[in-house]
């Protein structure tokens, strides 16, 4: 049995863990969002601002969802995975690129434009080196995350699995992000319905925060 | 120059996403990669953009990348000497 011991969502420019709203703010734009979010967050990271809007998203989404734990002071490196999905894939990223083109094709962009990138500055952040899969599918799909995820999860070398859903068109913006580990902590088994649940909620109603 | 060479922290700035830095930050002999402002071999490549598109200068021979963008100050003498009127 595995269980999501941590959960956090950004949706509607509503910055969330576990239930619990950290930030929210409607003014500006999705980057201005997110770079205030990050602020907001008390986190220096020069490289954040360097990153594109799926990159930027993600991985505000796991500093909120791993704030206050160090994930390698439980596991070695190798034995954390991480297994996301979205359905626009780096498509922003890359009609952003396609635009540059028309003038001097932008090399910050270009490195980009794929859709694993994101996961990619997730591990080099938290120092994560296990197995990595990112899916491309049409919505949020628990059952798919969830299958994919209990595989990597039987495997000998994986204890514990960063994953979810990541996910930016424009401005339309949709995160869900979870720890799945063996140990349990939060009494939450991982499974389909719970997946759902999690998504469908609407953190935005709970604020603890002033 | 020393217009040059603010124009040129801004551009930086501004081209590299520094949003944490501010002009002032950035000596003028400051190193700009490795031990210095960080720069990464993207950067780089964003750098030749820079001179391209704000002072229509190719660079040439990418050999001499590393001596060209040593520091702001080494990227403003490069400028002023291949700059075409």
């Amino acid at each position: 049995m595995n269980y999501i011991n941590r959960h956090c969502k950004i949706q509607k420019r509503i910055l969330s863990a576990g239930g619990e709203v950290l930030y929210k703010n409607n003014d500006g734009s999705l980057d201005d969002f997110l770079e205030a979010g990050l602020k907001s967050l008390h986190i220096s990271y020069p490289k954040f601002y360097k990153m594109d809007r799926p990159s930027k998203l993600g991985f505000l989404g796991a500093e909120v969802l791993l704030r206050d734990e160090v994930l390698l002071e439980r596991y070695a490196p190798q034995e954390v995975a991480v297994v996301m999905a979205s359905a626009h894939s780096s498509l922003d990223t890359d009609l952003r690129y396609f635009e540059s083109m028309k003038t001097i094709a932008s090399p910050a962009l270009f490195v980009y434009t794929l859709a694993n990138i994101v996961a990619g500055e997730i591990c080099i952040r938290h120092g994560i080196k296990g197995e990595n899969a990112f899916f491309v599918l049409p919505a949020f799909d628990a059952s798919q995350l969830y299958a994919y995820v209990e595989m990597v999860m039987a495997s000998q070398k994986t204890k514990a699995c960063l994953a979810g859903w990541a996910d930016v068109m424009g401005e339309q913006h949709d995160v869900f992000l979870y720890l799945v580990e063996k140990t349990n902590t939060a009494g939450l088994d991982h499974s389909v319905e719970h997946l759902q649940k999690l998504y469908q909620m609407n953190y935005g109603k709970v604020d603890r925060r002033p | 120059m020393e217009k040059l060479i603010g124009d040129l922290k801004r551009q930086i700035i501004e081209a590299l996403n520094l949003k944490h830095l501010k002009p002032e930050d950035i000596g003028d002999e400051q190193p700009l990669f490795v031990e210095g402002l960080g720069l990464d071999s993207i950067d780089a490549l964003e750098l030749i953009v820079l001179l391209q598109q704000h002072y229509n200068i190719k660079l040439a021979d990418p050999q001499e990348g590393p001596q060209i963008f040593k520091s702001v100050k080494t990227m403003a003498q490069y400028i002023t000497s291949n700059k075409t009127a």
